[in-house]
């Protein structure tokens, strides 16, 4: 089980916060700025697994994270998912959200917060991995946008 | 009304949207908290308009809102709003903000039920999509309990994006309801197989994440799983399985060895690195299931070494950390394979990167031995001082203590060293495990009596520069270990050489602001050095140095006195008043050292931590019986309860009464060691081999050699443990030559004296013998501890209820709750040649669980043993060299989706089945009588319900049950019924007689309806001779008695006197039957009264619709999802409007003039099935609005359903 994603950038500011688990808002708040911390210090030539984070769960947890440019993807996860597996899921949400914001970057994660979600909710579900598929997923989306464009033109 | 919506667009074009919201917020820097609070007024005002899209906006802002933090629980109501709006595109505005906001204390969640059941029963798949996700993440144990039905009819949706994720919902529900999961598992298997990937994975996963929790209840899949794991090529759904496996193995051996082989298949096949790495973890949780007794896995095992050892060298460092990982769980039983690359994993101590560096600090662990702990321990002290993060030291720290304390100081052979690297430690800044250093001393000091004078010296050193210690708060968390200082100074103050010193050092004014209670420990251990240098003091005659420290004592103790910590002051207060007590005796010159000592006589015993866990409920003790209230026999029960005082009191040594008790104690403890040395399965401590070392007379006796270790270390404040290493090289070197002396003279003897040892120690190990006579005192125990190792279960673990048995068959009980009122019974597919079943929406009756209860009881055993002869046979045949040949693949399926459907039986079959119910009662209770006892895993809600079953039984006569529960026609509810109407329409009629009819398909016959046709003679007159002619046409035709030719008529075999009506039935065959087809034709008769016959003639229309040509068949849900999915149907559809009829009497309507059963229905939303004589399927799909019904129709054959929707259409209209 995924127990929590999070998105923020270099500076810990958080761009996408999901939790799969019910934490208080401002718990939620100090578990980003914490993972912040913890990955903030770790080399890009480090391995990408990390031990205690201690607000999510226990010792049965890790933090599986990539860094890209000015973002940081942090998936905590529990020993069900297997590590590897965790990382390619990242690249896949991240090729992903390229895809569907054509180049993406920040900005585009800071303006359509919503889209990202919306994204994410096709990679994951509920802490579990629903599809891996880029295609899949991609059509997916794209059949929902037009879903949304058709009822915008009905509206006038 | 449209002039609104405009306006409410207007306005919105002047709204902020979320862009403009963050936007704003990146604007405002220097304010953002006031400008959102701004923002958040905005919100409200907009959150109160009708407008949807306005609210909707808000909502999307809200979202954004929480991500930073704020608390958004206040617009709960709202969000719901939003999410019942009709169009997608704020629907999932909505659910996204209920899924980051809701959770089980949302109060207005419960309102959420209905819609999100209409959600999911939408037409579109995307509405339905965003509500499972949605649900996901906001499921409460009431939304699990009213939606699992629906959601479990979703399984089998024809859209497998809707599929996947209704089954990877279910294990949420399954979390929050766990007595769906029984019901719903037969699906969920079936899932295992859908030809989909996506929603095979998801199957997959859900499994295997209920596997993890409870994996015993998973193991008969295990051939599914095989199968699957040999054939599929999804790297995802192979890493699930895989881990699912390595969870299973620990329960069946047999498992693994069958595992073995694909395993390593895999592993030299794949080129994935996460597939090869879990099939590396995998095999090594088979080889450590195996662990016992096959040697020959050890090429397996180097297999997964030399993998791993490769991993490990990557330059990846992800691959570097999961080498060292699995590495890890080989050392737990492979030790040895490890320990050659012992090389390798000191070196990935020397990591840049933390976590790799743990992970290699985890392997140590395993690699220490008597001859390399020192090095290693010697090596991770360096990194202590290396290490700049607090984080990675304390778990340095705390790893140097595990390293040494494990298995009971088992590999520890000098324990001065020991004491000095505790002491070393002490001067680490800011570690937080000072009380596990503390901890550490105060456990080798009372369990190695041999290290007690070495502990005190150390330890009043420490007490000495305590202000060292305690000197800054950032130290704060080591000052813990002059709570151990003071202990060990003060119980084993014989052994101070200068306790007059280390006194003053406890009593000076610089340890108030020692923490509350380690100032506590202090006072009471200032008493105890207090007595014994009384004593001295007395001895030796020096009466005033007695009297000198009396006044040191009385001039201290009152700043203790003052102390805010109400244990110290009490204390205090309490020794104060007895020094003072003992300085009026010694002006009196009355020796009080004596009684003084006797305050401490005695010695402490370790005490294991489950000791008082431990302590068995004396035979007879019954803790819930009354203890006052029957007065005849308290006589006993006086006795009992002093017993068991007593005995806790011979367990607190401390205060021991008398010398008797001191001789009972020895006695059982010398008992108790006599037991644990006969006893295989007791992990001794070190100390007994060796003192049978000293015992045996002879060669292996090594004289001890005291070298004198002691004499010039007690300096403190240096690094002393690294001495210790040099001196224990020297020694070793020493006795190894003296070893090889002896060696070289007798050979032979050397194997008599083997010892046994609780682990594996290696051939270097067995020589160095320990530099001290080293006594470790094993913790005590209650005699008779009960040997119980539930204490590490959690009743709280919420995965708990999950383990459920999932092979036992399905009870009535068990169904999950579907609404009421509403016919939205799905029914799953029992046997396939079961025809037909009719549903019963009412909840069984007791009478029936209790029968059901019987039968299952029965079953479950057979079935238990059938499934564990599959198993067994799966297990025990060869594993196959292809994939291809795997027998037995699902054990007990038949059977077990038999038993699911057992409430509904089919109509004309209920007798039978009653009848067998009964024998199965009747045999049910043979079985009880015989087999009284219960099973081991029956649940105690079904005993009970049993017992209950039992009592009732009595009263209730085993035909009741029928009358009970009645069973409901088709689409026809129980409450609402409509007018009575027959199925008879008007074929024609005059004033003397009325044609009725009604068309009737068969299965049996293909081309053949039967008509029937009723004659109700109005007149007064007898009508006689009467006959029925009909033109055929090309498709439709009469079926005339043999002989008779095409325009004859057919008679009639009745007459009819007057008010009397009769049917008679015709056969006629029809060739097509995807048109309506009318047929002319005439009744001729005669009618006879009192005056005379006349001859009469009635024209009519037959009229043979499409709808006549159908038959209600019952279809199940997942069959009618196959059936949609299959693809080779024609669509069509139709919309009525102005329809005020209930949905519920329209269902009826149709079922009942069309023949159509419903298959599921959830909401306004219906779907329907029905079959035509020649083997059309008909499937509709009947939805209602507001004033309308929309009715889409597939079917096998377009013009039959076009006529069809036609016709319907007309009934439609009519509603």
């Amino acid at each position: 089980m995924i127990q929590a994603i999070l998105v923020f950038n270099n500076h810990g500011k958080p761009r996408l916060v999901r939790f799969y688990q019910r934490f208080p808002e401002e718990i939620q708040q100090q578990i980003v700025r914490e993972t912040f911390h913890l990955v903030l210090k770790r080399d890009d030539n480090i391995c990408n697994f990390l031990e205690g984070g201690s607000l999510i769960g226990g010792s049965d947890y890790k933090l599986i994270y990539r860094h890209y440019a000015t973002l940081y993807f942090v998936f905590c996860v529990d020993s069900s998912e297997s590590e590897l597996g965790i990382l390619d899921l990242i690249q896949v949400f991240v090729e992903t959200l390229d895809k569907c914001f054509e180049n993406v970057c920040e900005l585009d994660l800071i303006f359509h917060m919503d889209k990202v979600h919306y994204i994410l909710q096709e990679v994951v579900m509920g802490g579990m991995v629903l599809e891996t598929n880029m295609n899949e997923i991609v059509a997916q989306i794209e059949a929902q946008n037009r879903l949304e464009k058709s009822e915008g033109q009905v509206l006038g | 009304m449209a002039l609104k919506m405009v306006k409410g667009s207007i306005d919105r074009m002047f709204d902020k949207n979320l862009q403009d919201l963050v936007r704003g917020i990146r604007n405002h820097k220097e304010d953002e908290a006031k400008y959102i609070s701004q923002c958040i007024d905005e919100i409200k005002q907009e959150l109160k308009q009708d407008n949807i899209a306005v609210k909707a906006n808000a909502v999307c802002k809200l979202t954004y809102l929480q991500m930073l933090g704020y608390d958004i629980s206040w617009a709960a109501f709202n969000i719901i709003e939003v999410m019942s709006a009709s169009k997608f595109t704020f629907k999932r505005i909505g659910y996204l903000a209920a899924s980051q906001s809701f959770h089980e204390g949302t109060d207005v969640i419960m309102l959420t039920t209905n819609q999100i059941r209409k959600d999911l029963s939408s037409p579109s798949q995307y509405d339905t999509g965003v509500a499972l996700t949605g649900l996901s993440c906001f499921v409460t144990p009431d939304l699990a309990r009213d939606l699992a039905n629906d959601i479990m009819t979703l399984m089998s949706h024809t859209k497998p994006y809707i599929r996947k994720k209704a089954v990877l919902i279910m294990y949420k529900v399954f979390l929050k309801y766990p007595e769906s999961l029984r019901p719903a598992f037969p699906r969920l298997k079936e899932k295992l197989e859908d030809p989909d990937p996506g929603v095979q994975s998801a199957a997959v996963n859900v499994i295997c994440e209920l596997a993890r929790r409870n994996p015993k209840n998973y193991l008969s899949l295990a051939p599914l799983f095989f199968k699957l794991m040999t054939s599929s090529t999804n790297n995802w759904v192979l890493i699930k399985i895989i881990k699912l496996f390595g969870a299973l193995t620990p329960l069946e051996p047999r498992l693994g060895k069958k595992l073995i082989e694909p395993l390593t298949n895999l592993i030299h096949s794949t080129s994935a690195m996460s597939l090869l790495y879990e099939c590396v973890n995998t095999v090594i949780a088979v080889l450590i299931s195996l662990s016992s007794g096959m040697p020959n896995h050890s090429a397996s095992i180097q297999l997964c070494v030399q993998k791993l050892r490769i991993l490990i060298e990557d330059s990846d460092q992800n691959l570097k950390y999961l080498g060292l990982l699995a590495m890890s769980k080989i050392l737990k039983t492979h030790p040895k394979s490890v320990q050659s690359h012992k090389d390798l994993i000191l070196q990935c101590l020397d990591d840049k990167d933390e976590s790799i560096r743990l992970r290699a600090l985890d392997l140590l662990y395993g690699m220490v031995s008597k001859k390399n702990l020192m090095e290693i321990v010697k090596k991770l002290m360096t990194h202590v001082d290396k290490a700049e993060g607090t984080t990675y030291r304390d778990e340095l720290l705390t790893k140097i203590i595990d390293i040494c304390s494990q298995s009971n100081y088992q590999y520890i052979t000098n324990f001065e060293w020991y004491i000095s690297i505790l002491v070393e430690l002490t001067r680490l800044e800011g570690t937080r495990h000072g009380h596990l250093i503390a901890a550490q001393m105060l456990d080798v000091a009372i369990r190695v009596k041999a290290i007690r004078k070495f502990a005190v010296s150390q330890m009043s050193a420490l007490l000495d520069s305590a202000h060292l210690l305690a000197s800054s708060t950032q130290r704060n968390g080591i000052c813990e270990v002059l709570y151990a200082a003071a202990w060990i100074c003060g119980e084993f103050s014989e052994h101070l050489q200068e306790p007059h010193h280390t006194l003053e050092a406890m009593l000076r004014p610089r340890v108030t602001t020692l923490p509350g209670h380690i100032q506590a420990v202090y006072v009471q251990n200032v008493v105890k050095l207090y007595a014994s240098i009384l004593q001295q003091k007395e001895q030796a005659g020096e009466a005033e140095g007695a009297q000198a420290v009396t006044q040191l004592m009385v001039d201290r103790l009152p700043q203790f006195v003052q102390s805010a910590d109400l244990e110290v002051q009490e204390r205090a207060s309490c020794i104060l008043q007895l020094v003072k007590h003992i300085q009026k005796l010694q002006a009196k010159d009355v020796p009080v050292a004596e009684e003084v000592s006797a305050l401490f006589a005695g010695e402490l015993n370790p005490v294991a931590p489950k000791a008082q866990k431990k302590v068995p409920v004396p035979e007879g003790l019954d803790l819930d019986a009354w203890i006052n209230e029957p007065l005849s026999d308290s006589e006993s029960e006086d006795e009992r309860p002093r017993a068991v005082f007593h005995e806790e009191e011979q367990r607190r040594p401390k205060h021991r009464p008398s010398e008797a008790d001191e001789e009972e104690l020895a006695r059982r403890r010398e008992a108790r060691k006599q037991e644990q040395a006969n006893n295989p399965f007791y992990i001794k401590s070190s100390p007994s081999p060796q003192k049978r070392y000293q015992d045996t007379p002879g060669v292996e006796h090594i004289p001890v050699v005291q070298i004198d270790l002691s004499v010039p270390l007690k300096v403190p404040g240096l690094p002393m443990s690294d001495q210790y290493v040099k001196l224990e090289e020297e020694r070793r070197h020493r006795q190894k030559l003296e070893k090889d002396k002896r060696r070289k003279k007798r050979k032979e003897k050397e194997k008599k004296g083997k010892r046994r040892h609780s682990s594996l120690p290696t051939e270097s190990d067995e020589d160095i013998a320990p530099a001290q006579q080293v006594d470790i005192v094993t913790e005590e125990m209650p005699e008779n501890a009960l040997p119980s190792d539930e204490d590490d279960k959690d009743p709280n673990d919420p995965y708990r209820a999950l383990d459920i048995d999932l092979d036992k068959p399905l009870a009535d009980s068990e169904k999950l709750p579907i609404q009421k009122h509403r016919n939205t019974e799905t029914s799953k597919s029992p046997e396939k040649d079961v025809p037909m079943v009719e549903k019963k929406s009412k909840k069984p009756k007791k009478k029936e669980k209790k029968h059901k209860q019987k039968e299952r009881d029965k079953e479950k055993k057979k079935e238990k043993e059938k499934k564990a002869e599959d198993l067994d046979f799966w297990l025990s045949t060869t594993p196959p060299p292809a994939p291809a040949p795997t027998p037995a693949p699902v054990p007990s399926t038949g059977e077990l989706s038999v038993n699911t459907v057992t409430t509904p039986k089919d109509e004309c079959e209920d007798a039978k089945t009653e009848v067998q119910g009964e024998e199965d009662d009747a045999e049910g209770q043979d079985q009880d009588k015989k087999s009284p006892k219960p099973k081991k895993k029956q649940h105690r809600k079904e005993k009970e319900e049993r017992t209950k079953g039992k009592k009732k039984s009595k009263k209730q006569p085993p035909g009741s049950e029928e009358a009970a529960g009645e069973p409901v026609q088709n689409g026809a509810p129980e409450e609402e019924q409509l007018p009575p109407e027959s199925s008879y329409s008007l074929l024609a009629e005059n004033s003397y007689v009325k044609m009725t009819c009604d068309i009737r398909g068969s299965l049996q016959e293909d081309s053949q309806v039967t008509v029937a046709i009723v004659l109700e003679n109005r007149s007064s007159s007898i009508l006689k001779g009467m006959e029925l002619s009909v033109l055929d046409s090309l498709n439709a035709r009469m079926a005339r008695p043999q002989g008779s030719s095409v325009h004859d008529g057919v008679p009639v075999p009745f007459q009819l006197p007057p008010g009397v009506s009769n049917e008679a039935q015709y056969v006629f065959t029809i060739q097509s039957i995807v048109m309506a087809q009318k047929l002319k034709g005439t009744l001729s008769f005669i009618a006879k009264n009192d005056e005379g016959a006349t001859h009469e003639k009635l024209d009519f229309r037959l009229h043979f619709s499409c709808s006549s040509y159908l038959i209600t068949t019952p279809c199940y849900s997942d069959a009618f999802a196959k059936l949609l999915e299959s693809g080779d149907l024609s669509m069509s559809s139709i919309k009525v409007d102005g329809i005020r009829m209930s949905f519920q009497n329209l269902l009826a309507k149709i079922c009942f003039h069309h023949h159509f059963s419903v298959v599921e229905r959830v909401d306004s939303c219906a779907s329907m099935y029905s079959r035509s004589i020649q083997g059309h399927h008909v499937c509709l799909l009947v939805k209602k609005g507001e004033n309308s019904v929309s009715v889409d129709g597939k079917c096998s054959d377009s013009t039959l359903l076009s006529n069809l929707l036609e016709e319907m259409k007309a009934t439609l209209a009519k509603c």
